[in-house]
């Protein structure tokens, strides 16, 4: 019963992360209807960054999380605007093709500056280690993760129910035509939700690199499970890709601790089928 | 003044070849004895192309867009490979029964992959690929795990000729097996099967319209597709005499879409150009470092969905019809 | 006519009929229980005000859309539940609002297309297209008669506008249709070429029985026999067209609109 719940809330935390670096791409899949399967590249991008600053400057690692957030959002600004925002019109085949390269190119430039090994960072000692509640152990840093993708979900939430950007946001998924006939700067609002989405990626590959690992194959390695908590949860929408990266999450961890002969079978498994069973999504707009 | 008919006729899709055609299918030979030296490139180049062309099929006829053709490229391999470790050593039967495995595996598919729309499919050929790939690492006692399949050990080609270190016998093999394929294509294209295919990549939405039944088509169109690429797969194994679980990666199904990308979707042509030039290009630069490889094969790849629409091939229609606007215009 | 329950008979002697047909997006009625009837050999035309339903009726007729509720029947058998391609064996075909081409086959392969397609060869993997000679001759003998005889090597994409409507017309009458049903077939069409768009149409067979959407007036009153008027999802009113351009309620319907 107590492994039971254990295996739940590790599922729980890492379904959290995979929604933090997954939520951008919901939401400019759902703006521009962009197949964008280089997002782990940003995730990427935030990890390894954050990881450098501990090792030159020995900041504290939870001092470099900002540092990752804005540094992934800015490479991702930076890379909408020279190349991204060129393939908006373009088919479906040319927008994977393209961010499939740029996946290639991001694992050979991480390989060459940080190498192929699996990258560390220590945590803050009041995050290690064990909590007892109710007779589980629950772990720290988990619960600590579970904590800071609550706050940012809400912040999310009520940055595009009540701010100006965010009903531009809403407008702009709803009907990019009529969002600029009524005067919003479309491109800019892309550009925006592209960096964001960007930063909350590497914000999430930062926090990852305890649980999910950082290693140059980082953004292969994670592409189908981002890819497939925006498809089944639904491009363009904060509830379906959550609800979609918690089951994922919860998932993958109770067959790798129950079935571990299985490995990474269920999930694929799980994916096909789910992607068969709702092909427009559990509660998104499009597919 | 009835011109017009031959010409719109004329322009119909043919299985006939013409002069520069059967020029091209000579150049293979010329390279194989100006470079005795690298004839192994040369049946990589067309053991490859095998599979490119396939995914041409699939992707340029078709318009399926798939990240798991390297399942079954990689199933023909395992299958061609444990034939003859369990003394199925025949060559040529081999490889048929390889590609009948990939047709089979390509039929079951096909059921799952037609179904959806453009994400939802892409999707599913990638979790195909990677359920496949799973399976393999799985049940290493039979495919060998990450060792991957060796003690491969092909009988000679009818009997007679020995696949020899030099690889003379395994490049003459490739090459007679491409061309096959190529053959096969060629006609399938010029029937009114090929038009139809193309008919749903120019106007999926009409074609019911029509009266055809656009999901039957596809899942053929995938079915066969997936068959040649398991003829792929037993070529490598026959001629490389190892298998290994990269066969069945995903990074060598994008690897596949990067050459077919290169040369150009939907004119087999560019499925062979592109395979040449991406593995030379490997050859050449691998060599220095295989990480600065990776990084410039991400570059090309973006530069052509750039700048280099309908890959090199398509550059060099576009380069001749501006050549010769002269002549069109005459025959109109 | 065939032996569906008599419960639902349809109007005897109807190429096409529906009875009851609904058509619900949630609270928006598209289409509300249009009783309709086209006879064999019809010139019908269909109109009413933009969002009247016209081409959600005529998407229920082909099977693009499912109907919410109400039935549709061919020649007396029942059709609601069938997919596209059924239909079209049935002898349905019809024409889009938008051009809806092949844009990188040429005029011929398309046509030929359809041809092979209507004859069920389309899943023939090794005979060459070139062998199919009296195909060929029909899909040529179709070209030349709808005048884009110059244009058979041409892609379509690289067609005027016109000329693509005229193929889109091509594409239909190429599966044999008994019932065709023309979405706008003038639409987009510079004004001086549109009735040699209507000519072609008029110079049809009578067995094929013939429903078109059109906004001008004039074509209608030229073109068709009998005339049903849609407004917001349902019938206002049929009948002959003089009968209907002096019907005030349709007038009415129009200038309230600011049609012409």
């Amino acid at each position: 019963m107590t492994s039971v719940i254990g295996v739940l809330f590790d599922g729980l935390a890492y379904g959290s992360l995979l929604f933090l670096v997954a939520v951008g791409l919901s939401i400019t899949m759902g703006l521009m209807n962009f197949i964008n399967l280089a997002h782990g590249a940003f995730a990427m991008i935030g990890g390894y960054f954050s990881v450098w600053l501990t090792q030159k400057t020995g900041l504290p690692f939870l001092a470099t999380l900002p540092f990752a957030f804005f540094g992934a959002g800015l490479a991702g600004l930076a890379a909408e605007r020279l190349l991204f925002q060129r393939l908006y019109k373009a088919s479906h085949l040319d927008q994977v093709l393209f961010t499939v390269g740029f996946v290639f190119s991001s694992i050979a430039a991480a390989h060459y500056f940080f190498g192929a090994g699996q990258q560390f960072v220590s945590t803050p000692g009041f995050l290690q280690g064990q909590l007892r509640v109710a007779g589980v152990d629950l772990g720290k840093y988990r619960l600590f993760l579970i904590a800071v993708v609550i706050l940012l979900t809400i912040a999310l939430h009520l940055m595009f129910a009540k701010t100006r950007f965010g009903a531009q946001v809403r407008a702009s998924v709803d009907n990019q035509d009529a969002a600029a006939g009524l005067g919003v700067n479309v491109g800019l609002v892309f550009s925006l939700c592209f960096a964001l989405g960007s930063g909350l990626a590497g914000l999430g590959g930062a926090l990852g690199v305890e649980v999910l690992g950082l290693d140059p194959t980082f953004p292969l390695k994670y592409m189908v499970y981002f890819l497939l908590v925006v498809v089944v949860g639904g491009a363009g929408s904060l509830r379906g890709p959550l609800i979609a990266a918690l089951i994922l999450g919860v998932f993958d961890v109770a067959g790798k601790y129950f079935i571990p002969q299985a490995g990474a079978f269920i999930i694929y498994v799980l994916m096909i089928a789910l992607l068969l069973a709702f092909p427009s999504g559990l509660g998104g707009r499009r597919a | 003044m009835t011109l017009h008919e031959p010409i719109a006729i004329g322009r119909l899709a043919s299985p006939r070849p013409r002069l520069a055609e059967i020029l091209l299918w000579l150049t293979p030979a010329v390279a194989y004895f100006l470079f005795p030296d690298n004839l192994a490139l040369g049946v990589s180049i067309m053991t490859y192309a095998v599979a490119v062309l396939a995914l041409d099929l699939a992707l340029g006829y078709a318009g399926i867009v798939s990240l798991g053709h390297a399942a079954f490229f990689g199933i023909g391999a395992y299958t061609a490979g444990l034939l003859t470790i369990h003394g199925w050593r025949e060559p040529l039967t081999g490889l048929l029964i390889a590609g009948a495995v990939s047709l089979c595996a390509g039929f079951l598919g096909s059921l799952l992959v037609v179904r959806g729309k453009d994400l939802t499919r892409l999707m599913v050929t990638l979790g195909l690929g990677l359920v496949v790939f799973e399976l393999a690492n799985r049940m290493s006692g039979i495919t060998g795990g990450v060792d991957g399949l060796s003690g491969i050990d092909v009988a000679p080609l009818f009997g007679v000729f020995e696949f020899d270190l030099y690889g003379r016998t395994a490049w003459w093999y490739s090459y007679a097996v491409l061309f096959g394929v190529f053959v096969f294509l060629r006609v399938v294209l010029a029937s009114p099967f090929g038009l139809s295919l193309r008919g749903i990549r120019e106007g999926g939405k009409r074609m019911p319209a029509l009266g055809a039944s656009v999901e039957s088509r596809l899942r053929v169109a995938f079915t066969l597709s997936a068959g040649l690429a398991g003829i792929s797969g037993g070529l490598l194994a026959q001629t490389t005499q190892f298998v290994g679980v990269d066969s069945l990666s995903v990074p060598l199904a994008a690897e596949f879409l990067v050459m077919l990308v290169l040369g150009g979707t939907g004119r087999l042509y560019g499925a062979l150009a592109g395979t040449a030039l991406f593995l030379i290009a490997r050859e050449r630069l691998a060599d220095l470092n295989p990480v600065y490889w990776e990084f410039w094969m991400g570059v090309l790849l973006m530069a052509v969905v750039l700048f280099l629409r309908g890959g090199l091939v398509g550059a060099l229609a576009r380069l001749w019809a501006r050549l010769r606007p002269a002549s069109e215009g005459g025959a109109r | 006519m065939s032996g569906t329950s008599s419960l639902f008979s349809p109007e005897a002697g109807a190429a096409l009929s529906t009875k009851g047909l609904t058509r619900v997006w949630g609270a928006f009625v598209a289409n509300s229980d249009i009783d309709f009837a086209l006879p064999t050999g019809a010139r019908h035309a269909l109109i009413g005000p933009n969002g009247a339903g016209k081409t959600t009726f005529i998407n229920m007729l082909t099977g693009v859309l499912a109907p919410s509720s109400g039935q549709v029947f061919i020649g007396g058998e029942e059709v609601t539940g069938l997919s596209q391609e059924k239909r079209v064996a049935k002898g349905v075909a019809r024409t889009f609002q938008i051009n809806n081409l092949f844009p990188g086959l040429t005029v011929l392969e398309s046509v030929l297309l359809a041809i092979l397609e209507r004859k069920g060869e389309g899943d023939r993997w090794f005979r060459p297209l070139r062998a199919y000679k009296p195909e060929i001759e029909e899909a040529m003998e179709l070209i030349r008669d709808l005048g884009l005889e110059a244009q058979a090597g041409e892609e379509t994409q690289r067609l005027a506008y016109g000329k693509q409507r005229l193929v889109e017309i091509a594409l239909a009458l190429a599966t044999r249709p008994r019932i065709l049903l023309l979405d706008e077939p003038a639409a987009g069409v510079p004004a001086g070429e549109s009735a040699e768009v209507f000519s072609v149409i008029a110079r049809l067979p009578r067995e094929v029985s013939i429903l078109f959407i059109e906004h001008d007036m004039d074509l209608v009153r030229r073109f068709s026999e009998r005339i049903t008027v849609l407004v917001a999802g349902k019938i206002l009113t049929e009948g002959a067209p003089e009968e209907i351009m002096s019907d005030p309620r349709v007038r009415e319907v129009y200038l309230g609109e600011g049609h012409d």
